[in-house]
């Protein structure tokens, strides 16, 4: 039986902890954060690799981006992918939603003969998770979100797929191809094998989409394909606390905690 | 742009809301987002209505008590249980008829499912896990505030041209208004069609556990980095205090505590009558979960730490001790009362 050919798509952006905002624009200033691939894709690269170590696989990362997001991909080859694709065209830049998801479907079509495209839950800079539903959408596949585990079934016909939610699970199966977001922390990514590393980090050949390679319509990307529009941005109001400290020993800062809490908990 | 499937001409001015319900009743987020949407569609004249999917007519009427003025009921077997597929294709083919201006979706697991696709289906945009909604209903715009990344600045979004406007929010954002019974309101009994080839997702076991609601928590205990994965020592002091744990991202990521407590942006927002921030520092993507508190108590251990700026009382110190301390004073207050 052949391998199925599972796509990962991923993202890199700037360590959380690292961004500012310039207090004059309100933008971010995303020079000073060092960048990463997006933590929730790590799940999404790690199922994939485990589908891998169980039957066998060929695993694609995909992924949209400036060129400087090769080198940092590149750490998924050398945790087991096959290879990697890069959309990257300077008209992608300030997709929203729906030309975001549009570029990637077309890379995934380009790619020709996928069987799976595994997503992580959401990114996070943007944490909206709409892109998985959006990709299936452009490629009218089904779609299931969530998942912890998941299974091919003899045949690769469909999945059996494992969504934990709130204490208990379900399974589901789903006709491949499909569209698969996997929840964030739902394993524990690997580390990267270094017997991998020269042939990731220097050797294995990054494939370069723009525009024109993946044959995508000038009016579906980038800014000019996205229907949503920034109008305004304005400094988060927060609400006026007393911001009263308490000092002294635990013993102490316990006993005026407690007389603190008690009226407000009678209320 | 992609030309979309219907534009701002040839939209009418009703604000749609996606029903979700949960054992034969509407669910919170459905609530919340009927007031909010009512009290959009009473500034601008307009007419709100609810899309109810799946078998059963009790949620529909607890909507009209809500505030809608009309409701879709998308009454088809295959739609009692959540499929993006085949909800989306139902929807679609409603929203098409009625072309409405706005349509609300909860920023769930099936609302988010659902807009993603929708709006791919329909070439419109979408704003998720947006923070507050204003309308012009002069231009028929929806304005929808979303908090941006690394936190402290709000983005207003718009989309001008194309229908329906949809824009995802999350549990805890609006607050629920009180049912009026004698609210009046019409269920359109709407025909579904759908075929057996778009039955892609079939569900083979479903164990149900029970899940935690925080969002209807009145007192919320959350702890950072600060305290080390010790969320036992949190859940003691909540069940003393009557109340649920909670957590930063950090802790959630590292599988101290279920991914469903994570608070803040990229989780729960919260309205509880008191917060107590326990060993975090006070990233604003957290601030954003517990910033509608009536009371917030922080205890951390660097004095510098940004949380106590969103304090009304701030215990500097070891929030390992002084939560331990705080144990052993409020089980000496109850054995003192009983005895």
């Amino acid at each position: 039986m052949r391998e199925p050919h599972i796509v990962v798509c991923m993202k890199v952006v700037p360590k959380a902890e690292e961004i500012q905002v310039d207090p004059e624009t309100l933008l971010l200033k995303r020079e000073g954060a060092r960048s990463e691939i997006n933590p929730p894709d790590m799940n999404a690269l790690e199922v994939a690799l485990r589908l891998k170590d169980a039957r066998g696989a060929h695993v694609t990362v995909l992924s949209m981006g400036p060129p400087f997001f090769e080198p940092i991909l590149r750490m998924a080859l050398a945790m087991g992918a096959d290879d990697l694709h890069l959309l990257s065209d300077r008209a992608f830049a300030g997709a929203d939603t729906l030309a975001t998801t549009y570029t990637l479907a077309r890379g995934i079509e380009k790619l020709g003969d996928v069987g799976l495209i595994l997503c992580g839950e959401e990114s996070a800079d943007g944490a909206t998770g709409q892109v998985p539903a959006g990709i299936a959408a452009w490629l009218d596949l089904p779609q299931v979100t969530l998942i912890n585990s998941l299974e091919f079934e003899k045949g690769l016909r469909a999945l059996r797929a494992r969504r934990e939610i709130g204490g208990g699970y379900t399974i589901q199966r789903v006709h491949l191809p499909a569209v698969v977001s996997i929840k964030t922390a739902a394993n524990e990514p690997r580390f990267m094998d270094f017997r991998r590393k020269p042939w990731a980090m220097e050797q294995a050949e990054v494939v370069v989409w723009d525009r024109a390679s993946i044959d995508a319509d000038p009016a579906y990307i980038g800014l000019r394909g996205s229907p949503t529009v920034v109008v305004g941005l304005r400094e988060a109001e927060s609400r006026e606390r007393r911001q009263e400290r308490l000092d002294g020993p635990p013993e102490q800062i316990a006993h005026q905690l407690a007389e603190i809490l008690r009226p407000l908990l009678t209320e | 742009m992609p030309e979309p499937v219907y534009g701002r001409d040839e939209a009418r001015p009703e604000i749609w809301v996606y029903l979700e319900r949960k054992n034969g009743q509407l669910e919170g987020i459905s609530r919340e987002l009927l007031a909010k949407g009512r009290e959009l569609a009473d500034q601008a004249g307009w007419c709100l209505a609810g899309l109810l999917p799946g078998q059963g007519r009790a949620p529909a009427e607890e909507a009209i008590a809500h505030g809608a003025d009309r409701i879709y009921w998308l009454d088809h077997p295959w739609l009692d249980r959540f499929d993006a597929g085949l909800c989306t294709a139902a929807v679609e083919h409603v929203i098409l008829e009625h072309r409405p201006c706005v349509l609300l979706c909860g920023a769930t697991p099936d609302g988010r499912d659902l807009a993603g696709r929708l709006a791919v289906r329909l070439r419109t945009g979408l704003n998720a896990d947006c923070t507050n909604l204003s309308l012009d209903a002069e231009r028929g715009a929806l304005i929808s505030e979303v908090t941006g990344f690394g936190g402290g600045v709000i983005a207003l979004l718009e989309i001008p041209e194309a229908r329906p406007q949809i824009s995802t929010v999350r549990p805890g954002v609006f607050r629920p208004g009180l049912p009026a019974e004698d609210r009046q309101g019409e269920v359109v009994r709407v025909y579904v069609e759908l075929e057996e080839s778009q039955r892609c997702v079939e569900v083979l076991e479903e164990h149900l556990g029970e899940s935690v609601d925080l969002t209807q928590a009145e007192v919320l205990l959350c702890g950072g980095r600060g305290v080390e994965g010790d969320f036992g020592m949190l859940r003691e002091l909540a069940d003393l205090l009557g109340g649920e744990i909670g957590a930063t991202r950090p802790p959630v990521d590292e599988g101290f505590i279920e991914r469903e407590r994570q608070v803040g942006q990229t989780g729960v927002v919260c309205r509880p009558k008191v917060a107590i921030a326990c060993g975090i520092s006070g990233a604003f993507h957290f601030i954003v979960g517990i910033q509608e508190a009536g009371t917030i108590l922080a205890i951390n251990s660097d004095p510098q730490a940004p949380i106590f700026e969103y304090a009304d009382y701030g215990a500097v110190g070891d929030a390992h001790q002084i939560i331990r301390a705080l144990i052993r004073e409020l089980k000496q207050e109850r054995e003192g009362a009983h005895a």
